[in-house]
């Protein structure tokens, strides 16, 4: 079983859900985001996804657009990024780590040669925001072959007839963005993000993960209660962002991630 | 013989580059975009209209002007002109907004969002937006706000509220990031009316075929003219729409020659340029595989021209296609090259071009010299100078400094 299978199996076993976080790598410095990567699963995140800076991040809001600007302005690369997995796995084996991010980084590096270094460095799936279904071949199709997970994201505008087509070929979790809109922004009522859940369980056995405008323990705690998952990003990277030293950045997001953490570890008690 | 005229496949593809490589939330979109636009193309009641607003609101056929003593002066080939600087509002980018606009309003959109690098975009976009009685909303970065002040005002004459984009740079690349944000937060009422031949499918194919009438025109009057197909096409490339509307009717006829000119900015060996194909690499960004400038890490970098509407690090795929496969030459001019142009077809010619269209000026003066008296150059005239004034002035108070 992968990673992800299997931190999603003995969730369910605990009868709750996961804490997804989202921090972008290299924010605001190496050192800094390898501690704050390292103190996660401490933490409580369940499953880590890691940002991979690009200048044009198109479905980002403000919060991630400048994490990664922050990030560039550190001279972070995909080299020192896959670095950055290595070095979290030499402590930690079993927490699922996915990259996330766009498409011209990988496609720069080489498809081909990233698959096998993120296989390497201990990669476990993959976000890509810009690659859809229609360019599976592009990226999805090698990586699964080499046993990365690639995740979806299925949106409010996915419908019915566009469900299977997002879905076939989804592994690991699918990634519920239950706003049409960028990262940071407006959060959904729990009324859509329930008839989401359950439009989107009728289509798959996959874990489903909600995010987007997740920021708060309470608001992450009732989306706990209606799903497999729950994605926060933007709360935690504004604690980098209002940070005024390395340590404060630390704390900020690994302290943020403890309150969260616990409004989902409680959602269902 | 294969035709260059039938792309891109049914999946948005010329050769290896363009497809639709974007967020979720918006393929749904693109693909009902893609749908409706086929539907339009059968349709002999949108012809019909497209044609009416071609000829009574732009102010079609736009003349192809013999350029008496342009031609004179190289002493070669014999040089047109594509007056596309004619049109209303002044430059090519109306062809393309009036058969968007004309598809949103069948879509049943009320809201028309665009981003804008020159301004020219913004402006075709805001003045169809008024025709049809839109709400416009269109994105801008700081940068190009503050050299094409005059852009801006006309904007808002027109009714549309223009948003600074301060993220990176402040030129089009930002403008167009920030467009597709809003695109996804209102994907329901709002239709992103993309000014150039890139994008996801089927921006890169529609925009071409609604530019597509500058060439249908240029080889008709020819024809009536001369009798006979041009030997050359010289035209400047940022994203490429004018370029695309001139080429694409002769991409199959194989004795004429085809030139695209890329802005070389301060030259390519310095980096300081926005030249995709001779400068650049493939990649994907703003929904399509094309050549982008980007570093070994695959970042994008910013481009620079003294012409902001060719200030783009990328290019249309079928321009990224038909360099691949050699049927167009792609070559580039520096800023000074392209100054110097402008300042010969004022002179010369008692026409102001702008300083994008001046880009493929000064390729045709390096090259019609060397050609023929019986050689056919059209030079498609883009847009006019006006907008430039502030930036002319600007570029002539520091050489005198410098003096």
């Amino acid at each position: 079983m992968s990673r992800l299978e299997t931190r999603f199996a003995e969730l369910k076993q605990q009868g709750r859900a996961a804490l997804v976080t989202f921090v972008t790598a290299g924010d605001p410095d190496y050192d800094t985001s390898l501690q704050i990567l390292k103190g996660l699963p401490a933490a409580g995140a369940d499953v880590i996804e890691l940002g991979m800076p690009f200048t044009d991040p198109m479905a980002d809001g403000p919060a991630i657009q400048l994490a990664n600007l922050r990030a560039l302005a550190g001279k972070q690369n995909m080299r020192k990024t896959l670095q950055m997995v290595r070095e979290f796995r030499e402590d930690d084996s079993t927490t699922p780590l996915v990259l996330m991010g766009y498409f011209n980084p990988i496609h720069h590096y080489g498809v081909p040669r990233f698959v096998e270094d993120a296989l390497a460095a201990g990669v476990d799936g993959l976000i890509v925001v810009d690659l859809p279904p229609e360019h599976n071949e592009d990226l999805c199709d090698p990586a699964q072959a080499a046993g990365i997970d690639f995740i979806r994201l299925t949106t409010p505008t996915t419908d019915d007839q566009r469900l299977p087509v997002v879905l076939n070929g989804s592994s690991g979790f699918v990634y519920y963005v239950s706003v049409a809109g960028v990262t940071g922004a407006g959060s959904a009522t729990l009324e859509h993000v329930e008839e989401a859940v359950a439009r989107l369980k009728r289509h798959t056995d996959l874990p489903v993960c909600v995010g987007f405008g997740i920021r708060t323990p309470e608001q992450a705690a009732a989306i706990a209660r209606l799903t497999d998952g729950v994605v926060v990003g933007s709360a935690l990277i504004d604690q980098i962002a209002s940070a005024k030293s390395s340590e404060e950045a630390v704390e900020g997001v690994l302290g943020l991630c403890r309150e969260i953490s616990a409004g989902v570890r409680t959602a269902r008690g | 013989m294969t035709s260059y005229r039938n792309g891109p496949d049914s999946r948005g593809l010329f050769g290896q580059f363009g497809g639709q490589y974007v967020a979720e939330t918006l393929m749904p979109l693109i693909h009902e975009l893609a749908a409706e636009y086929e539907k339009a193309k059968q349709d002999p009641e949108f012809a019909k209209e497209l044609a009416y607003f071609q000829r009574d609101y732009i102010g079609r056929p736009s003349p192809l002007y013999f350029a008496e003593r342009l031609t004179e002066f190289c002493g070669g080939a014999k040089i047109y002109l594509k007056r596309e600087e004619l049109n209303h509002t002044g430059a090519h980018k109306i062809n393309n907004c009036i058969g968007q606009i004309l598809l949103a309003r069948r879509m049943g959109k009320q809201r028309i969002i665009a981003e804008t690098g020159a301004g020219m975009h913004g402006v075709a976009t805001a003045t169809v937006a008024a025709r049809f009685g839109m709400q416009c909303v269109i994105y801008m970065g700081t940068t190009d706000i503050d050299r094409q002040q005059a852009n801006v005002f006309r904007m808002k004459l027109l009714g549309a509220e223009v948003i600074p984009v301060t993220a990176g740079t402040g030129t089009l690349k930002d403008a167009m990031n920030e467009a597709l944000r809003d695109w996804v937060t209102n994907v329901d009422s709002t239709f992103y009316l993309i000014g150039t031949v890139a994008g996801p499918h089927p921006y890169p194919a529609m925009v071409r075929d609604f530019q597509a009438v500058i060439g249908k025109e240029t080889r008709d009057q020819l024809q009536a003219q001369e009798g006979r197909l041009p030997d050359s096409l010289v035209a400047c490339i940022g994203g490429g729409s004018n370029a695309m509307g001139l080429f694409h009717p002769f991409l199959d006829d194989a004795s004429v020659k085809i030139v695209g000119v890329e802005a070389a900015g301060y030259g390519i060996e310095t980096g300081k340029h926005a030249a995709s194909l001779n400068g650049g690499e493939p990649g994907v960004l703003h929904g399509n595989r094309t050549f982008l400038l980007q570093d070994d890490d695959g970042q994008i970098i910013d481009a620079h021209s003294i012409s902001a509407g060719l200030d783009y690090p990328g290019i249309g795929p079928e321009h990224a296609w038909l360099h691949d496969i050699g049927r167009v030459e792609y070559t580039s001019i520096t800023d000074q090259e392209a100054l110097d142009a402008f300042h010969q077809c004022c002179r010369l010619e008692g026409i102001i071009p702008a300083l994008e269209s001046s880009h493929a000026l000064a390729e045709v003066f390096k090259r019609a010299p060397k050609l023929p008296k019986d050689h056919l150059m059209v030079v498609n005239l883009s847009g006019r100078g006006d907008k430039d004034m502030q930036t002319v002035m600007h570029h002539f108070a520091e050489q005198e400094e410098r003096i």
